[in-house]
């Protein structure tokens, strides 16, 4: 007879393992293979949280590990919160994660609804779409810079042939009011395709059989779209906005290699602001309040986006 | 309007987490609006408010 797997497993476990584990509970077993996983989530993310927070309420500076640390309050979080500076910083935050999310899903979502249509060389074009944002951001960075250059850019020189400006009038990167532009056609570029595949996703997985029923019900194409398309792409929509705008938040890579928060610091995002204040000024413990500040704002966020998702899933 | 108070009352998850979702998104647009000091200045703890309600009310009943 045929041996199930529950019985060549239990053959196989040692006898000095299986003599601990007789007279387990089903229960106290499966805490058992969870506790590990429980533990490096305690390790890993909860214990550096709960210390960042303590931070948060101390003057600590991580280059003086000697002198004394003083409890401050909410010194750190009231100074945090009446920086016209920091202010900014958010501002700029804001403006480089609001429109790169819309150009982000307007262009995505346009790329995806026309490569899912069938054509030939289908296949070829969704690689090549979906090529930046295999690429390192530093790499990013690093050719955009070049692109940029006035002189001899790329970048400049296509914005010249069509505008009919001199290429070398403008900098993209130098330029204050340009700069914020240029990271966002930087990021656009680069994450356009991962909202691209997402509502691919999202597109295939509707069955042909709706659209068979609309037609048959002589639904136009534009009724199709926005009964049928839409609604059943939200979600998808709605998970990649949640996947940007977090990532976005916290953008600091492809910013410092550009622009490195320049001119000046209007294109310094918060995470490159709360980098400066804790391994520049050596700040730790303020720096720990505007993480804390940060980590707030993104959770509520999240939370609330989350049960929006669930109640469009649901529907 | 009234079915949102009674909910408030009668400590119903949706009026609650309707509630809470309202304070982190104010407080979320304070903390990056470009008018007032000040608004950013209660931004936090706003969000904050918003976001440790958001936990609590999320175990009331349906």
């Amino acid at each position: 007879m045929l041996k199930s797997s529950v019985d060549r497993v239990a053959e196989a476990t040692p006898h000095a393992i299986a003599r601990r584990m007789h007279g387990l509970s089903d229960r106290a077993l499966a805490w058992l293979f969870v506790a590990p996983s429980i533990v490096l989530l305690l390790a890993v993310n909860i214990f550096p949280l709960i210390w960042t927070i303590r931070l948060s309420f101390t003057n600590f500076r991580v280059n003086r590990p000697n002198a004394e640390v003083e409890f401050v309050g909410l010194k750190n979080y009231l100074k945090i919160l009446s920086d016209r500076d920091i202010w900014l910083t958010m501002q700029a935050t804001a403006h480089f994660l609001i429109w790169t999310i819309v150009l982000q899903v307007l262009i995505g979502f346009t790329l995806a609804y026309l490569i899912n249509k069938k054509f030939r060389g289908n296949d070829v074009w969704t690689t090549i779409i979906v090529l930046p944002m295999m690429l390192s951001p530093a790499v990013v960075g690093n050719f955009w810079t070049f692109l940029y250059q006035p002189q001899i850019g790329l970048f400049n020189y296509a914005v010249g042939f069509l505008t009919g400006a001199d290429p070398s009038s403008f900098s993209m990167i130098g330029d204050v009011s340009l700069a914020p532009w240029a990271i966002i056609i930087v990021d656009t570029w680069m994450w356009t395709p991962f909202v691209m595949l997402i509502c691919l996703a999202g597109l295939r997985s509707i069955p042909p059989s709706i659209y068979e029923a609309a037609e048959c019900d002589r639904a136009s194409n534009w009724r199709q779209f926005w009964t049928i398309t839409i609604p059943l792409v939200l979600p998808f929509l709605m998970l990649a906005v949640l996947f940007r705008g977090i990532e976005n938040f916290k953008m600091f890579d492809l910013v410092v290699q550009l622009t490195g928060g320049g001119p000046g610091s209007i294109t310094e995002l918060t995470s490159i602001n709360l980098k400066r204040e804790a391994f520049e000024k050596w700040r730790t413990g303020y720096a720990s309040a505007y993480a804390v500040i940060l980590f707030v704002t993104v959770f509520g966020l999240a939370s609330i986006y989350v049960k929006a998702l669930n109640k469009v899933k649901q529907r | 309007m009234t079915r949102f108070f009674n909910g408030l009352r009668h400590f119903r998850r949706s009026a609650w987490e309707m509630l809470a979702s309202v304070l982190i998104a104010g407080g979320v647009v304070m903390l990056m609006q470009p008018f007032a000091l000040a608004l950013y200045s209660w931004s936090f703890v706003i969000t904050l408010l918003g976001t440790v309600m958001f936990i609590i009310v999320s175990h009331f009943p349906e």
